[in-house]
C-alpha cells in the first residue's frame, strides 16, 4: 500500500513560492490501478516524482509498504555518457538484482543490438525510449508509476509495450499519469483530477472525465 | 529481491550497495574501457609523484640529511591524498542528477563514492610507490608501518570531512569551487610537505602544529624515518579536528539534499 497523507510541495521561484500540491491525499492499495489526470503544468509529474521519493514534499508524508518504481521509461534517470548496457548494470546494481540473466530479455525488447555497447547520448529518442522501457520492465515492482509512457515509439513497439506492462503484469499497482482522459478510462479503476494544486479523487472514471472536461475547458 | 530493509543495517546494506554501484559507474565514465582503464586510478597520481621527485633530484632542490625519495614521496602522497579527494568533490551532483530519479540515490553517495575512489587511487599509488622504491633500494627500510597507516587513515578522514564540506558549498554557489582551487595552492607551502616541524623556529612550531595536514605528514614521517627525524604531531588533536569537521559536513549535504531536485 502507498498512503500519502496531507501532501505538500512548494517551490521557490523568482515570484516567490508557488505551491504546486496542496494538501493531497491519497491511498493505492494492492494491484490497484489509478489514474491521475491533469492538464500540462498542473502538477502530475511533480506527484508522481515525490512519490517515486526523487523528491521529498515540503509537507505530509508519503508511507510506501510495496515497493514502488521510478518513473517509469522515463529516459531522464539514465546516464548519457554510459553505454545502455551500464545504465543496465548500473540499475541492476541500485535495485539490487543480478543483472547476468537480465541481458537477453533487455536485448531482445529494446531491439537495440550492437547499439546496447554505445553511449546513451547518441542515441535517438526513439532508441532512447526503446532501451528506456526495457529497462524498466527488466526490475519487478509491486507499484509502478507510469508517467505519459504512451508517447514512446512506433505502435508496433507501442503494443509490445502495452502488452508487457498492462497484460503480464495486470496484478500490479499502477499509478498513471496523463493527460489522456482516454488512455486513463481504458486502464485504471479509479481516477483523480488534479487542479490548482488540489486532487478531486473519484470513484468512477467516467465522473472524473466530466469534473476533467469541465475543468479543463474553463481554467 | 527488492531493497525494502528496514531499520539501521538495512539501510546500511543499501547504502553500501549504492555506493557501490556508483563507485563502479564513476570509474566507467571517467576512465572508460580504453588503454588501461580503471588503472588510472592510481597510475594518474603515480605518474604525478614520479615527476615531481625526478624533479627534485635534477634541481637538486633537497638540502637536508634525510633521504630525498621518501621525503619527496612521503609530501607528494600526502598533498596528492587531501587534494584530489577535496577537488573531486566539487561537482559531484550535476553530472548525477539524472541517477537521483532513483530512490535511494542520495547525495550523500554521490560523494562517497567520489570520495572513496580517488582514496583508493591515492593510497594504492602511494603503496606502490613504497614497494618500488624499496626494491631498487631508494628506500631502505620503514621503521613503524603501524604510525604510516594511522596517519594515512587519519589524513583521509580530514580529507572526507573537508570534501563534504567545499562538495555542499559550492553546489551552493559556484564561486566556492574555483576560490577553493586558489587556496589550495596557497596552502600548500604550510600543508606540511615540503618541511619537518623540527626545523622551524619554537614560535612557527606551534602556529603550523594548527594545521592537521602538517600532524598527519608528521606521523607518516616518523613511521617511515623512526629515529631519524624528530616528529611532532597530536593523534588526539587529529581526531578531534575529524570528528567536529564531521558536523558541519553532514549538515550541509542534508541542506542541499532537500533543495537538489531531479531533472
Amino acid at each position: 500500500m502507498i498512503r500519502i497523507t496531507e501532501l505538500v510541495k512548494r517551490y521557490p521561484t523568482r515570484h516567490g513560492k508557488v505551491t504546486v500540491l496542496d494538501h493531497v491525499n491519497l491511498t493505492i492499495k494492492k494491484g490497484e490501478k489509478i489514474g491521475i489526470l491533469g492538464r500540462n503544468g498542473s502538477g502530475k509529474s511533480t506527484m508522481i516524482r515525490l512519490i517515486s521519493g526523487a523528491e521529498q514534499p515540503t509537507a505530509g508524508t508519503i508511507r510506501r509498504t510495496m515497493s514502488v518504481s521510478w518513473p517509469l521509461a522515463y529516459s531522464g534517470a539514465f546516464q548519457g555518457s554510459l553505454t545502455g548496457m551500464d545504465n543496465l548494470r548500473f540499475i541492476c546494481r541500485v535495485y539490487g538484482v543480478d543483472f547476468e540473466n537480465r541481458i537477453p530479455y533487455v536485448q531482445d525488447f529494446s531491439e537495440l543490438g550492437k547499439y546496447l555497447k554505445e553511449p546513451v547520448k547518441t542515441y535517438s529518442s526513439g532508441m532512447m525510449s526503446r532501451l528506456a522501457f526495457a529497462i524498466s520492465m527488466a526490475v519487478e515492482f509491486d507499484c509502478f508509476l507510469i508517467d505519459e509512457i504512451m508517447a514512446v515509439g512506433d505502435s508496433r513497439f507501442h503494443d509490445k509495450c502495452n502488452y508487457e506492462l498492462f497484460e503480464k503484469r495486470k496484478d500490479r499497482a499502477m499509478i498513471i499519469v496523463s493527460h489522456d482522459s482516454n488512455f486513463i478510462m481504458k486502464h485504471c479503476n479509479h481516477a483523480a483530477v488534479l487542479v490548482a494544486g488540489k486532487l478531486h479523487s473519484f470513484e468512477r472514471i467516467d465522473e472524473a472525465m466530466t469534473f476533467y472536461n469541465e475543468h479543463s475547458a474553463t481554467v | 529481491m527488492l531493497m525494502n530493509s528496514e531499520g539501521l543495517t538495512g539501510s546500511l546494506i543499501i547504502q553500501s550497495k549504492i555506493v557501490r554501484a556508483l563507485l563502479l559507474r564513476e570509474i566507467l565514465t571517467r576512465y572508460g574501457r580504453h588503454n588501461i582503464g580503471f588503472m588510472w586510478v592510481f597510475v594518474e597520481p603515480m605518474m604525478f609523484t614520479l615527476g615531481v621527485i625526478a624533479l627534485w633530484t635534477f634541481l637538486g632542490l633537497h638540502k637536508t640529511a634525510l633521504p630525498l625519495v621518501p621525503f619527496t614521496l612521503s609530501g607528494y602522497a600526502t598533498v596528492l591524498l587531501w587534494r584530489n579527494t577535496i577537488n573531486r568533490c566539487g561537482n559531484a551532483v550535476e553530472p548525477n542528477r539524472a541517477l537521483m530519479h532513483h530512490r535511494n540515490v542520495r547525495v550523500i553517495d554521490l560523494f562517497l563514492a567520489r570520495n572513496l575512489l580517488e582514496i583508493a587511487g591515492a593510497s594504492i599509488s602511494f603503496i606502490i610507490l613504497l614497494i618500488f622504491f624499496s626494491v631498487i633500494g631508494q628506500i631502505e627500510h620503514v621503521d613503524d608501518v603501524l604510525k604510516m597507516i594511522v596517519a594515512w587513515f587519519l589524513l583521509a578522514w580530514f580529507s572526507l570531512d573537508m570534501a563534504l564540506i567545499i562538495g555542499s558549498l559550492s553546489v551552493l554557489n559556484e564561486a566556492v569551487e574555483r576560490v577553493w582551487h586558489v587556496l589550495t595552492y596557497l596552502f600548500l607551502p604550510v600543508s606540511g610537505a615540503f618541511f619537518m616541524v623540527d626545523w622551524m623556529p619554537k614560535y612557527a612550531q606551534k602556529l603550523v602544529l594548527w594545521v592537521p595536514t602538517v600532524n598527519c605528514t608528521e606521523l607518516l614521517r616518523e613511521g617511515i624515518f623512526g629515529s631519524m627525524v624528530h616528529a611532532h604531531y597530536s593523534i588526539r588533536y587529529l581526531s578531534i579536528v575529524n570528528i567536529l569537521l564531521m558536523l558541519p559536513g553532514l549538515l550541509l549535504i542534508r541542506y542541499i539534499a532537500a533543495r537538489v531536485e531531479g531533472e
